[in-house]
């Protein structure tokens, strides 16, 4: 149990620091998740192996998404400024912090609060019970206020992240009408889109389809991956299959002096039939 | 085994989230410092139970617990509106009330 701590603490302590440093919230978000997680085991350490599944499902399952879930609507890249607003604030920050660290850490370390009691005799009746046993006498009063609280919670999250809509909800009748005042006043297909092309070679979404011309259809590919410069070029993807036709050809027949005389290749004979006429 | 390690530690926790709350300008790494601080706190109540050999610290744990996670639920939620209205995550940014 005593390797235990001391194979985490720097791993927590670090991981914190790292909390300070790293660029990216979603990393932050994951140093935050080691820390947690290292503290569910020193809680077990600590025989408090209830606390150990509460933090794990509580702060590492539940709190933990929440922000990465919030950091998906805020946008990952939403990053720290490095305008300072009030001067000197970040060294100021910083010299109060390790003051108040080394404080901390001095002061701790000089009173000595002797061997520890430990909870074999309080965990007798199990962990789990024994909490219990406290909670539903004791401090009832408070589990109850803590469900006012939860629904209260709850409750202010909604109100709070609701919106309410401005603008009445488009029907179906509206689009349709709104897609045909598109096509007379600015002359835009009614229809649906194009669909990308499908080629014997190549069948995906980012290989615009032809038209019958040889063009390529512009409405064919979504503009996303034309913005990231990823759409493929189907005439060469024709070029590519004719080479390979042409390879395939030429090991039929390895002898090119023969694809080259008129006798044999009907084209070549309808071409100089042509040629004739 | 002695918990004086433990608070220590705790303490150094502390103090790193505390310098988080005051240097980083993104709201949601300034919330999770915050966590930091109360884990860190719950990790020198629950080390303080077991030096006295009675539960009280860990029931204190578990109420802090249930309190950050409803502290959470409400401030992400705040963060995010304010993100819809400012289109920005930063302290800095939602200073309205300077004026």
């Amino acid at each position: 149990m005593n390797a235990a701590f001391w194979v985490l603490a720097p791993v927590m302590v670090l991981a914190a620091l790292g909390l300070l440093f790293v660029r990216k919230a979603v990393h932050a978000a994951l140093l935050l998740a080691v820390v947690m997680m290292s503290l569910a085991v020193l809680y077990a350490v600590l025989d408090a192996p209830f606390l150990f599944a509460v933090q794990i499902i509580v702060y590492t399952g539940a709190i933990l998404m929440l922000f990465l879930f919030v950091l998906m609507l805020v946008g990952v890249d939403a990053s720290d400024s490095v305008v300072e607003t009030i001067r000197g604030q970040r060294v100021l920050a910083i010299v109060g912090g390790l003051l108040l660290g080394l404080v901390l850490v001095v002061g701790l370390a000089q009173l000595s609060l002797g061997t520890a009691v430990g909870l074999t005799e309080a965990n007798a009746p199990g962990n789990i019970q024994a909490l219990a046993d406290i909670l539903f006498s004791r401090y009832v009063f408070a589990f109850e206020t803590t469900s006012a609280l939860l629904i209260t919670a709850a409750v202010g999250a909604m109100v709070l992240a609701h919106r309410e809509r401005l603008t009445p909800k488009p029907t179906q009748a509206s689009l349709a009408a709104q897609r045909i005042r598109d096509y007379s006043d600015k002359g835009l297909h009614p229809g649906p889109l194009p669909p990308p092309g499908v080629f014997a070679r190549h069948n995906a979404v980012d290989t615009p389809a032809l038209l019958p011309d040889g063009t390529t259809a512009e409405a064919s590919i979504s503009r996303v991956l034309r913005a990231r410069g990823t759409v493929r070029s189907a005439p060469a993807l024709a070029d590519d299959i004719e080479e390979v036709q042409r390879s395939l050809e030429g090991r039929r027949t390895p002898t090119p002096g023969v694809d080259l005389a008129p006798d044999t290749s009907p084209e070549g004979d309808l071409d100089t039939d042509g040629g004739r006429r | 085994m002695s918990v004086t390690p433990y608070i220590v530690l705790s303490a150094i926790l502390f103090t790193i989230g505390c310098v988080g709350v005051l240097t980083r300008r993104n709201a949601i790494v300034v919330f999770m410092c915050v966590e930091l601080m109360l884990n860190a706190s719950n990790l020198a109540l629950v080390a303080f139970s077991r030096q006295h050999g009675n539960l009280d610290g860990q029931i204190a744990a578990f109420f802090v617990m249930v309190v950050a996670a409803a502290e959470v639920v409400v401030g992400l939620a705040i963060i995010m509106t304010i993100f819809r209205t400012r289109r920005s995550a930063s302290v800095d940014d939602a200073s309205l009330l300077k004026y």
